[in-house]
């Protein structure tokens, strides 16, 4: 295989994943890593959770030690950002000028926070969380501040909100919505996300924007919402969502549309070059095969080992579950495939009690899976989605049923057949509970 | 510091030399050893660290958590009374010549 050096673009969970993958497939040529940053590459979800809680320090939060990449002929440039670039000469450009030529090329360039626009956003005590060094600056401005307001209510925002909130600060969130994560989970786990914060002392204000950061001496000392009231801060954070990193590619010439586009194999529109993890939109099985562009740890791992898999002329689709996974105060949230925004739901479990999982059906099948605080449920429901299993909603709200030890008893039979998608029948699971038609 | 023996699939053995708390997930990625994928970085999440824990010294391991044993439930490969997730255990001096084995599948 006579390829050329890979240079990968983005030093995080893809990149990395994209070039150790690719070492352990035989790719014998360079392998370079060129990453922004200053840090070595590191693992992001802790950055709102753990590391913000100070349950762990810098040292624990090293994807791969340093001597790994050298001991692999990984070569690993940080605090390198590239230019441009040129295809047709097969090389990188980078802002400090160098030239890096490639035979093969792979962006896994991530996403950056999308910004607040409104006046006093630019304030200094403003601040958002994407990186290691954002984190350090973030950790260090709660320790002194005591009233924090988030804008935001999604993943990052409720994460840090309860990051904060568990380290004794007074932590108000600011969602636009009516409820929190609208787009991304069902009514019930959303519900229960918003029981469990205002439980924990987080104050949410639901359905009000912000329309102004208040500062004075470049510091922000208040936000003023839509609704006419005022929350007095020492501190604000932004976590109002992410746009992906395809400048690079779209000035390249590659085709983007809100991402990278690539196909099954994570090849781009240039057969030298591949995309992964959060910068890629990609077909997705688990999306009845539609384009999308998923933020996980899950994708951004599967999916360069993918491309990696492609590189060395092993192309395999990519077709892993989709899964997730928030920690949020003492409750894990997961998610297996992807919550559609309409079909029938299944609940196993109580729904007052806040430990729960939501069953989405779409069209008869099983298509994803929320589980609070019910690991068992969510490992099931990658299971069941990874081999294609059939499954009846009346098992699933039998909590007596042990699914895992069903499944794995061999009584896939019992759940249903694995062949054929024999549609569910809602009208024999217990109506009283669970069955509600979106 | 404490030598661990991790077992590959293939037959095949590497013996590594640890520090004391790092976790035996940590262990493996940190060293390339293939079979452990430690996706979720060792939050308790996913299941593809799994692994089988032999010998004396399994008895000196901390509990299984309620968290892990549901986790386990679910891992990929055969789950047995040895089974354990490798981020859940961490490298101590007891532990001196352990040997764990890695299961033949994570996802």
């Amino acid at each position: 295989m006579n390829t050329g050096p890979l240079v990968i673009i983005g030093a995080s969970c893809a990149g990395v994943n994209m070039a150790i993958a690719a070492r352990e497939l035989g790719f014998e040529q360079r392998i370079l890593l060129l990453g922004e940053e200053a840090d070595l590459p590191y693992h992001r979800p802790p950055l709102s959770k753990a590391y913000l809680a100070g349950k762990v320090s810098e040292g624990g939060l090293a994807l791969r030690p340093a001597a790994l990449f050298s001991s692999l002929g990984i070569e690993l440039l940080t605090e390198t950002r590239v230019a441009a670039i040129d295809r047709s000469g097969k090389a990188v450009r980078t802002l400090a000028g160098e030239q890096i030529p490639y035979g093969r090329l792979a962006l896994t360039t991530g996403c950056r926070p999308r910004t607040l626009s409104c006046p006093g956003a630019t304030s200094e005590n403003v601040l958002m969380l994407r990186t290691l060094a954002d984190a350090r600056r973030l950790r260090a401005a709660a320790a002194t501040s005591a009233e924090i307001v988030i804008v935001g209510g999604g993943f990052i925002g409720l994460e840090v909100a309860a990051s904060l909130a568990m380290s004794g600060a007074s932590v108000t969130v600011v969602e636009v919505e009516q409820q929190l994560l609208a787009h991304s989970i069902s009514r019930y786990a959303s519900d229960a996300l918003m029981h469990l914060h205002r439980a924990r002392g987080v104050n949410l204000r639901l359905g009000v924007k912000v329309t102004e950061i208040e500062s004075a001496s470049d510091r922000a000392r208040a936000v003023r919402l839509s609704d006419g009231s005022v929350l007095p801060c020492d501190l604000v954070i932004a976590g109002i969502g992410s746009i992906p990193n395809d400048e690079l590619a779209s000035a390249a010439g590659l085709l983007c549309r809100d991402g990278v586009m690539v196909d099954q194999f994570g090849n781009t529109s240039d057969p030298a070059i591949s995309a992964s993890g959060d910068c890629a939109r990609h077909p997705n099985p688990f999306a009845g095969g539609r384009h999308i562009r998923l933020e996980s740890v899950q994708n951004a791992t599967d999916q360069a080992r993918s491309a990696a898999a492609s590189l060395v002329g092993k192309p395999e689709p990519y077709a892993k579950v989709p899964w997730f996974w928030s920690d949020q105060f003492d409750l894990k949230l997961q998610i297996a495939g992807l919550v559609p925004t309409s079909g029938t739901k299944v609940i196993r479990g109580e729904l007052d009690s806040g430990r729960f999982s939501v069953f989405h059906f779409s069209a008869g099948r099983l298509v994803g899976v929320e589980s609070l605080g019910r690991p068992t449920d969510h490992l099931f429901a990658r299971r069941c989605l990874a081999q294609n299993l059939a499954i009846a909603p009346e098992i699933l709200t039998d909590t007596s049923v042990d699914l895992l030890q069903a499944a794995s008893a061999g009584r896939a039979a019992a759940l249903a057949g694995t062949e054929n998608h024999k549609p569910p029948k809602p009208e024999l699971a217990p109506a009283r509970t669970s069955l509600d038609q979106a | 510091m404490p030598k661990v023996t991790y077992v590959l699939s293939d037959g095949s053995s590497r013996v590594l030399d640890l520090p004391v708390g790092v976790s035996l997930m940590e262990g493996a990625i940190n060293n390339a050893v293939p079979g452990i994928l430690g996706d979720c970085g060792g939050s308790c999440a996913c299941a593809t660290c799994h692994l089988y824990i032999e010998g004396a010294q399994a008895g000196s391991l901390p509990p299984v958590s309620e968290l892990e044993d549901d986790l386990l439930k679910g891992a990929a490969a055969e789950r047995r009374p040895t089974s354990r997730l490798g981020c859940q255990v961490l490298v101590a001096p007891d532990l001196d010549g352990l040997t764990v084995i890695i299961p033949e599948r994570q996802t």
